[in-house]
């Protein structure tokens, strides 16, 4: 695919508010597998081969095997999404993604009735991935979604934003995007997708569990316990920009408040 | 060859450590207004201004142990070595208090208590306010030298909660302030360890 080819349809469950700069988006990046800082996967993820690439799904669905991105994601399904992200480091963007929603994919693979849960996980490459040399986490990056957050209208397999293909430093050629959990649930250059029935390990909770929740939702009154999640910082607002106040589920209660009805969040952070 | 370098610091005068120390803070400033302080430009201040607070305080802490070991004295730096460390640290906090927390009073404070990463920074610069204000002659003198001496110890501690404060805000094992806070563990072990100057270090009679 060419540079600037890529469009979605608009969806109504984009926000308005004015997208961060592809400049801004694509310079400041979590994504260890190529260094822990925020300018290193812009420097090191040129060193990802994503063509060919293939998605193992498997585990408790009707129709198991490995799937291209254009299998998961073609160019006739994709879609505009314009979402908040809050990272749990405590800033904020807001991001044009290009994707198909999570439960279209799920259902494409046919979802066993035993299934409760999808699992995750990101390509091991040490050759190309730099990060993953030395054992800062526990490779392969993993996360994990309840079924019906997966199969929620927000949940979303992006492979493009603005009108580029994915670029490697944001999680190419595939990567899943949940706007009502902390940017580190919404995990990136994903190769293998399982259906389970019990609660996956997600590598930050695995890392250290009394900082990093399986669940992950954004709350602002649930702090992170060595700093405030009650307010973020907003990347591009400059240097006198302020802070703004994190939103209960990072603003998508009505979507999504729901399914956690009777839960106890600040157990189940 | 210990004489050769006490004689060549000897003629750096000590406004040049001023000039040097001035110069992460002009970088601070050349890159505000060129745009190289990338995408999120507060952490970038506020975290290299931290930074640098830290290596000049390292680099105070690194004086005695250097005397002790080698012989050669920066002892007519160590003030600037250490005011200079002030401003930055002060500088960092106004950064943290203005840019960061944009003045939001009641987090900030809430903070403070709560998140120990806060806490020890908060600590050390609390230390090394009373130090700063006293690095001048004239205290010197007021307070009378023995009394100096004890509350410039202050540093020790503060010291030690400049580097927990940094090694409290990692997310995973990282490389470079983990190599300072071993270095100020270090450094300050050394002086624990090596009471006096070596032997070697003293001028013998031919």
């Amino acid at each position: 695919q060419s540079a600037g080819t890529m469009t979605g349809a608009p969806s109504p469950l984009s926000t308005d508010q004015t997208p961060n700069t592809f400049e801004e988006i694509t310079n400041y990046n979590n994504f260890y597998e190529f260094g822990t800082g925020k300018e290193d996967p812009a420097r090191n993820a040129h060193a990802l081969t994503t063509d060919p690439w293939a998605v193992e799904i498997g585990g408790l669905v009707e129709r198991p095997g490995s799937y291209g991105v254009e299998d998961l994601a073609p160019d006739n399904a994709l879609e505009e999404r314009i979402y908040r992200l809050r990272c749990v480091e405590a800033w904020s963007m807001v991001i044009p993604w290009i994707g198909v929603p999570l439960a279209g994919v799920l259902d494409k693979v046919g979802v066993q009735p035993g299934a409760k849960y999808v699992e995750f996980e990101t390509l091991v490459r040490p050759e190309e991935m730099v990060g993953q040399r030395r054992a800062i986490l526990d490779w392969p990056y993993r996360e994990g979604l309840r079924l019906d957050e997966a199969m929620n209208p927000l949940t979303i397999l992006a492979t493009g934003l603005y009108d580029q293909p994915m670029p490697n430093q944001n999680g190419a050629p595939i990567r899943l995007v949940v706007p009502w959990k902390y940017g580190f649930k919404s995990i990136k250059s994903v190769v293998r997708i399982t259906l389970t029935d019990r609660e996956p390990v997600n590598t930050w909770k695995q890392l250290q569990a009394s900082e990093y929740g399986f669940y992950a939702n954004v709350n602002p009154e649930v702090n992170h316990p060595r700093w405030s999640q009650a307010t973020h910082r907003v990347i591009g607002a400059g240097l006198f920009g302020g802070r703004e106040e994190t939103q209960m589920f990072n603003g998508y209660g009505e979507q999504v408040a729901s399914m956690y009805a009777g839960m106890d969040l600040s157990v189940n952070y | 060859m210990q004489r050769a370098v006490n004689d060549a610091l000897r003629r750096i005068p000590v406004p040049v450590v001023w000039l040097a120390g001035a110069v992460p803070f002009a970088l601070v400033i050349w890159d505000i207004f060129t745009g190289g302080l990338g995408v999120d430009p507060v952490a970038e201040i506020e975290h290299r201004l931290g930074r640098t607070a830290l290596y000049f305080l390292a680099g105070g802490l690194a004086v005695t142990p250097l005397l002790r070991l080698t012989g050669i004295s920066l002892m007519r730096f160590r003030r600037a070595l250490g005011v200079i460390c002030f401003a930055y640290a002060a500088l960092h906090v106004a950064t943290w208090v203005v840019m960061d927390m944009a003045l939001l009073w009641g987090q900030m404070g809430r903070d403070i208590v709560k998140r120990p990463y806060l806490l020890f920074g908060m600590g050390a610069f609390l230390m090394l306010l009373p130090l700063a204000v006293s690095s001048n002659n004239l205290m010197i003198r007021k307070m009378g030298g023995q009394a100096w001496r004890q509350l410039h110890k202050l540093v020790y501690p503060a010291a030690l909660l400049a580097a927990l404060h940094w090694l409290w805000t990692i997310r995973v094992t990282e490389i470079t302030p983990i190599f300072w806070v071993a270095a100020i563990v270090l450094l300050l072990a050394l002086r624990l360890v090596i009471r006096r100057p070596l032997a070697w270090t003293r001028p013998r009679r031919a």
